[in-house]
This record gives structure tokens, C-alpha cells and sequence, in this order.
């Protein structure tokens, strides 16, 4: 049988940097596509975790040389479990940012060029936990797939 | 990032030959995207046929484009694939591009 060959469980030690956030999510998205469950998720998981890794590349490991960051996953009754872990600095305020949306109703020169990456995690997320933990920053995402509509 | 330029009827298509425009490609991305917008015409449509994941890195280095273009120039986006298109919708950057489905319409678009 197909399935019991399928491992729902995912394990990656990468280093929070661009170019190796790249090769991670392509090792991941690898991952999620041979589940059953996991293809619909594809799209918006790639999207939320390059943010996520992103953001420990540019601002947790800021001015450090890039560490390592633990992805660990698992797809369980439909719904996907992602756990980020980094040595960097901690979150501002040791909390996670509200991620609301940058104004786009502005002349061309005041359009915003970032700031998204927290408003697409919160958007596209059913779950969401940060806490610093031990010297560690751990954000959980959850994904449920019965509830994306595409 | 291999951009490739072709100019038709006073408007240069400009095709994005890469899979992604992420964190990793953007700086990049943003120096070809200038390089070929400092000589072309008036009349710009980014082909992004070929790019099948487009990060907030990424998205913000194709609005650095439109806003580095100048004034009375105009620069369009065609050929999103639809987690490319998901993007631009989900960060309402689809109210600030004109978007074609392929370059075929944004031609006709632009010069009818």
C-alpha cells in the first residue's frame, strides 16, 4: 500500500540564510507534495514559510553570521504543523508583530516595497504561537487543509 | 536573474527567465530590471509567465521597478501563474498594476 510508504513527518537543520531558505523550501515543498493532503496546501505554505525563514535570515540573524534554523513538520488528519527554531534575536518585544497590511491607496513613490511578510503569515495561517524559549525562537504555524479555499 | 528584452511595436516585453522572484533573486532582479528600463521605450510589460513563486522580497523589488520607471511611462504585468497572482491579490498590489493574462492582451491593451 501506497500510503504507509508516505512519511508525514518532515526534519530540515538549514541556515537562515536567503539562498539556503531557497533550497529549504524546495526540499520541503518536495516533502508536501508526495502527501495526499499536502498538494493543495502547496502554494500558500511555500509562501507563509519563505516569510517566516526569510524573517530569521534578514532580522533574527541581523548582524550575526547566519545560524542554523530546525523546520520541523508533520501533516496529521489533514492538518500541517510547522515549527521554526533559530538562535537569533528575539522577536522586538518578544512578540509577534500584528502584520497589518501597508497601505497601497498611495501616490506611486510612497508604495510599499515590504513590510507584507507578517501580514501573509497571519493571513494565511489557521495557528499561530512565538515564544522565546532557552536562548531559541520557536514559532509554530498550523494549516488546516479543509479550510483553504485557494 | 536572466531577463530578456524584446521590443515590438515602440514596447518592450520584458520576460522573467527564472522560476522565482524570492529574497534570494531580489536585489538582483531589481538591478537587471533597471538596467533594462534605463533604455528602453515608454511602454514596459513584465512577462511573468515563467515565474512560479514570487515572495513579499520579490513582490516589493517588481513595485521598485514600477516606482524607478518615471513619470508618463507606463509598466504593466502579464502571464501571472496563480500563486504569483494569489500575491498580488492577497496584498491588494493587484489595484496598483494593470494585469494582463498574457502579453498578447496587455498588447493589445496597450496599444489600442
Amino acid at each position: 500500500m501506497n500510503k504507509a510508504q508516505l512519511d508525514p513527518f518532515f526534519s530540515l537543520l538549514t541556515t537562515g540564510s536567503e539562498a539556503k531558505t531557497r533550497q529549504a523550501l524546495v526540499q520541503f515543498c518536495e516533502w508536501l507534495s508526495q502527501q495526499a493532503s499536502g498538494r493543495e496546501l502547496s502554494g500558500t505554505v511555500e509562501l507563509v514559510l519563505a516569510e517566516a525563514l526569510n524573517n530569521i535570515a534578514e532580522h533574527a540573524y541581523a548582524q550575526l553570521p547566519p545560524g542554523p534554523v530546525q523546520i520541523d513538520a508533520n501533516l496529521i488528519s489533514g492538518s500541517l504543523t510547522v515549527r521554526l527554531r533559530d538562535c537569533g534575536h528575539l522577536l522586538p518585544n518578544a512578540v509577534m508583530p500584528e502584520g497589518r497590511l501597508p497601505d497601497t491607496d498611495v501616490p506611486l513613490e510612497s508604495l510599499p516595497e515590504g513590510g507584507f511578510g507578517w501580514f501573509l503569515i497571519h493571513n494565511l495561517t489557521q495557528h499561530l504561537s512565538y515564544q522565546h524559549v532557552g536562548g531559541e525562537n520557536h514559532l509554530e504555524l498550523r494549516f488546516d487543509t479543509n479550510l483553504q479555499s485557494g | 536573474m536572466e531577463l530578456q528584452s524584446n521590443i515590438h511595436n515602440g514596447i518592450d516585453i520584458i520576460t522573467v527567465n527564472a522560476g522565482r522572484i524570492d529574497a534570494a533573486a531580489a536585489i538582483q532582479f531589481k538591478d537587471a530590471m533597471r538596467a533594462a528600463m534605463d533604455q528602453g521605450p515608454d511602454r514596459f510589460i513584465l512577462d511573468l509567465s515563467q515565474v512560479t513563486f514570487v515572495d513579499s522580497s520579490g513582490l516589493g523589488a517588481i513595485v521598485a521597478s514600477l516606482k524607478q520607471m518615471g513619470a508618463g511611462r507606463r509598466f504593466d504585468l502579464a502571464g501571472l501563474t496563480p500563486d504569483v497572482d494569489k500575491v498580488f491579490r492577497l496584498t491588494r498590489m493587484d489595484t496598483v498594476f494593470d494585469i494582463y493574462a498574457d502579453t498578447d492582451a496587455a498588447t493589445v491593451r496597450a496599444t489600442g
